[in-house]
């Protein structure tokens, strides 16, 4: 094939493996990064014109809403910035920053975000839809038991997507760039004629995705003709290679508004076909910069439309396009190019943003050059993320990519059940009253007994417990089913799915919140004398603690070892359960911004946490008492273990002055890469890097004006801080910041 | 095992010499530097810590030790009042090859066979001229003399630090004293002047204390550095 002239060939050449294409043409680069270029003319005219438009929203919070179309592949006509100086094209709408909606998730959402934003549906496409269509959001309500709607509305799962896309699934768009539709099609119509024999549900249901799946890819085609290009053949160059692989993704979020609409893994996939150009002398590197910085700016367009409910739970609008970069091959070898460069250089190009939510995987054999450029850019912007390249690897071996924070999957060969998370200090609290909910006064778990200790007995407490955790277990898992059903029914991602191998691994991605509270509240009791004070119905609304006691975040196992155990006991008991399509259960210790409302949910806590007050987000330790410095703090939540217990990931949110990092910029450098490089090497797994001080939030959120751009990194996402909320931003202020007098 | 009095352990120090050091704050200082922001360490309280105790937190920490020569640096307080605990606790460390700095202005006793494992001191020059030193710490510059002496004579790694303060030396007059005293010594391998600053306000308060610079404004960091400056380029 012409378009595949110099590349070594392999497995890839015959069947679909991008990962074989990688491995067999990908050049390493190994040093630092003076080779990189400045933005474009065209560039700096198309983001300029953004940068207003941003601007427009920022005060409106929405610019636009298509409320005369539905979400769909091919739905919209074509739409530009300023069509002479974009060098790659397609948004989702006809204009940029235009909202879609998309009823398929549930009318509802679509109706209350209408409302809140001033706009009316198009009369027409709301008689029909209604009248016609069934939604994912009504499916489950049908099915729901009472237990899960009780337990969905006092809180005790919370954020679960029955209402919207469920996201977190990652099209390999690759795929469409070095293969081109027409061959994607092909090895598509083969799976589906060797599904034959006996057409019970599980073979007839495939039968009808893999059909769908086609529909979807023949959509794809019509919808990058609409700008003029035709993707049925492979990429011949760099520039169609991003634009194959931008509209692989914007089909994608044209089809789907999931929480998180992830990227994948790029860098060296996309540098491969620079390599080539440039040596063939037909791309300089100025041009190289240019392509990726015209796709980052689309990355930075794409829109939901979301109620002001939902913005609660995850602040700031994000879409979580993350960019996974970095880290190394199953030979060791780091998959590092200059594209790894190029695209965090965006940052400095486009000054810095939240998305795409830029995900480096570190590893211990990392170069050196690139360990120390990431470091900068974390310094200089708050915008990038780090997830262990070692831990992940030999479970997700080397082309696996991160959707939304932290969710590793292979490429095209899983996809996720995104499964929100449960609360684990609620339910610390069912236990104790009889699993009578301590807000709502309404018994939501049946067959525990209200304790009526004066002073609580940490083995009882402990035994409670951990039952509690078994019934909440149970509840999840039956929630998740429903959820994932009813979303593969109603909600199916064809387009996202047509990028995967037919044959697809699931996982099912269970979540929990709360994790330091519960540790020092066990820790309180066990160390401590911790007496409920109770109300009339005799359900503890607060505590009272004489004497000290450890707390998560200092390094002590006393109560490090406790969160521990506490989150391996939930991991087990969800893992009991039969799960839709043989899902694999995964656990996620991370809480987006929900930390909040979570505790805004949660009445008083036996660590001495009053009702209301935000819990910490992800694993951190609460507010403050991490009080034996950062890299104490860091070590307690190294103590949870990735592989055995935590497979969809552990967040952890570092914030520090920067002159307590060092007294000079290279300093800084090298000491933020000895704290990731510390980290890691205890087999942690994420860290979300914040270089700044406590004084500039404040200020920025009393003179939201004076810092536009100002971005910082919450748990698991980057986000502007002028779009969190105010009690978000306080909640923020109010974490530890590292430094010392 | 002799146990010894510690105030606090932070586990991320960046400042307090090279890489990422663990620091341990040492309870008891003689002197009673006009600008001191740790009055909470001047008395020496219980013995609360082992030798071992240390080690174990350092061992945790050694992932983050490995680049520039990171480590433990002892600080205080005066950590030369405990020099038998710290000789014990340094035997540890340097059996887990781990980098060892002290944080000292040198008054302090026995401390011969403590240097010997010691890699590099960051000797705090109070002030040069005997009055002055007085002045500033209500205390004889002898001993800290002494401590110098001994450094030479072992051929001891020095950061020589002083804090500087509004009104007091923050004038180019002493910053040459300062220069020329440091031009006698051996082993400079860095000099740092340290900006006063007043955060420390508030502990003294709280130990009921009158503060002693009460209406000293910070030092200017910028004018600081320029005063480093002109040490550092007569140095090179």
């Amino acid at each position: 094939m012409k378009e595949w002239n110099e590349f070594a060939c392999g497995n890839w050449c015959h069947k679909i493996d991008v990962r074989d294409f990688i491995n067999k043409n990908y050049t390493l680069y190994l040093g630092d990064d003076s080779f990189l270029e400045s933005i474009s003319n065209k560039t700096k005219n198309v983001w300029n014109k953004c940068s207003e438009l941003l601007k427009e929203e920022l005060k409106h919070q929405v610019l636009d809403i298509d409320v005369n179309h539905i979400s769909g592949i091919n739905s919209f006509e074509p739409g530009y910035i300023d069509k002479n100086n974009e060098v790659i094209v397609g948004l989702q709408t006809d204009k940029p920053l235009k909202r879609m909606i998309n009823p398929y998730g549930g009318m509802r959402m679509v109706e209350s975000s209408l409302k809140a934003y001033n706009y009316k549906l198009n009369p027409e496409i709301e008689k029909y839809f209604n009248q016609f269509r069934k939604t994912h959001n009504d499916g489950v309500f049908d099915v729901y038991t009472p237990q899960i709607k009780l337990a969905r509305k006092v809180g005790l799962l919370t954020g679960l997507p029955d209402a919207y896309g469920r996201g977190r699934i990652i099209g390999d768009y690759r795929r469409v760039a070095l293969y081109g539709i027409d061959y994607l099609i092909k090895s598509k119509e083969e799976d589906y004629d060797n599904l034959t024999g006996p057409m019970i549900e599980d073979t007839i249901r495939l039968r009808e995705e893999v059909m769908t799946q086609i529909r979807a890819l023949n959509e794809m085609k019509e919808m990058a003709l609409k700008y003029g290009y035709d993707i049925s053949k492979p990429a011949s160059n760099a520039k169609e290679a991003v634009q194959w692989l931008y509209f692989g993704y914007l089909a994608a979020v044209k089809e789907n508004n999931g929480a998180a609409m992830s990227l994948g893994r790029v860098d060296s996939f996309l540098d491969i076909y620079i390599e080539r150009d440039i040596k063939n002398n037909v791309l300089n590197e100025k041009e190289a910069q240019e392509l990726i910085d015209q796709f980052i700016i689309k990355l930075r367009l794409v829109r939901h439309l979301r109620t002001p409910d939902y913005d609660e739970l995850f602040s700031g609008d994000p879409t979580w396009v993350t960019c996974s970069l970095g880290g190394i091959n199953l030979d060791n070898k780091p998959l590092v190019t200059k594209s790894s460069y190029r695209i965090l250089h965006t940052l400095t190009n486009l000054e810095p943003a939240p998305e795409p939510n830029m995900t480096v995987l570190w590893s211990k054999n990392l170069p050196e050059n690139y360990k120390n450029y990431c470091a900068k850019m974390s310094i200089e912007t708050d915008a990038i993320q780090y997830e262990n390249d070692d831990v992940m690897r030999p479970i997700y071996e080397d082309d696996y990519a991160i959707a939304c924070c932290v969710s590793a999957m292979k490429l095209g060969k899983q996809m996720q059940f995104f499964g929100a998370r449960t609360n684990l200090a609620k339910a610390l609290l069912y236990s104790i009253n009889g699993g009578i909910d301590e807000i709502e006064n309404i018994k939501v778990i049946d067959n525990f007994e209200i304790m009526t200790d004066d002073v609580l007995d940490y083995d009882k407490v402990k035994t409670q417990y951990f039952k509690m955790l078994e019934k909440v277990a149970e509840i999840y898992a039956n929630t998740m089913n429903i959820i994932h059903y009813m979303h593969d029914k109603y909600a199916y991602e064809a387009g996202q799915l047509a990028l995967h191998d037919t044959y697809v691994e699931r996982l099912v991605a269970y979540g929990v919140a709360g994790i330091s509270v519960v540790a020092d509240s066990l820790s309180a009791i066990k160390y401590a004398k911790v007496k409920p004070i109770r109300n009339e119905n005799g359900i503890a609304v607060d505590f009272e603690i004489e004497g000290d006691f450890p707390k998560f975040g200092n390094d002590n196992d006393e109560v490090d070892l406790i969160a521990k155990e506490v989150l391996e006991k939930m991991n087990l008991e969800l893992s009991k359960h039969e799960t839709y399509r043989n899902a694999i259960p995964t656990l996620s210790v991370l809480t987006i911004t929900s930390n909040v409302v979570y505790g805004a949910k949660t009445g008083s806590t036996p660590d001495g946490r009053k009702k209301g007050i935000p819990f910490a987000p992800g694993a951190n330790p609460m507010h403050g008492r991490d009080t034996s410095g950062a890299l104490a703090s860091l070590n307690s939540v190294a103590k949870f273990n990735y592989a055995s217990c935590c497979r969809d990931g552990i967040s952890n949110t570092f914030s520090i002055v920067p002159s307590t990092l060092g007294h000079d910029k290279k300093t800084q450098i090298e000491n933020l890469v000895s704290v990731l490089d510390g980290y890691f090497i205890q087999k942690a797994h994420h860290l979300n890097v914040n270089v700044l001080t406590k004084e500039i939030l404040i200020d920025a959120m009393n003179n939201p004006e004076a810092y536009p751009l100002l971005t910082i990194r919450v748990s698991g996402y980057a986000v502007r801080f002028n779009r969190l909320t105010k009690k978000q931003q306080e909640e923020v202020i109010s974490r530890t910041f590292h430094g010392k007098m | 095992m002799t146990k010894g009095s510690v105030d606090s352990i932070e586990s991320f120090g960046l400042i307090d010499g090279p890489g990422i050091r663990m620091v341990v704050f040492l309870n008891g200082c003689k002197l009673r530097c006009r600008y001191c922001h740790n009055p909470e360490m001047w008395l020496k309280k219980e013995d609360n810590y082992l030798p071992e105790d240390i080690l174990k937190k350092a061992i945790k920490l050694k992932p983050y030790f490995k680049k520039n020569n990171g480590g433990v640096t002892f600080s205080g307080g005066e950590p030369l009042l405990q020099s038998q605990f710290l000789l014990e606790t340094c035997k540890l460390l340097k059996k887990e090859q781990i980098n060892i700095t002290l944080d000292t202005a040198g008054v302090g006793n026995d401390y011969d066979e403590l240097l010997d494992y010691i890699d590099l001191v960051l000797f705090d020059i109070k002030a040069v001229k005997p009055d002055e030193y007085k002045k500033i710490t209500n205390y004889d510059i002898q001993k800290s003399l002494e401590f110098l002496n001994k450094c030479q004579e072992k051929n001891k790694k020095l950061w020589i630090r002083q804090v500087i303060v509004p009104g007091i030396n923050d004038n180019e007059e002493s910053i040459y004293e300062l220069n020329k005293f440091i031009k006698t010594i051996k082993n400079v391998k860095k000099i740092e002047l340290l900006p006063y600053h007043t955060m420390a306000i508030n502990k003294y308060e709280k130990l009921n204390i009158e503060y002693p610079l009460s209406g000293v404004p910070d030092m200017d960091i910028d004018k600081c550095k320029q005063l480093e400056e002109i040490i550092t380029k007569k140095i090179s």
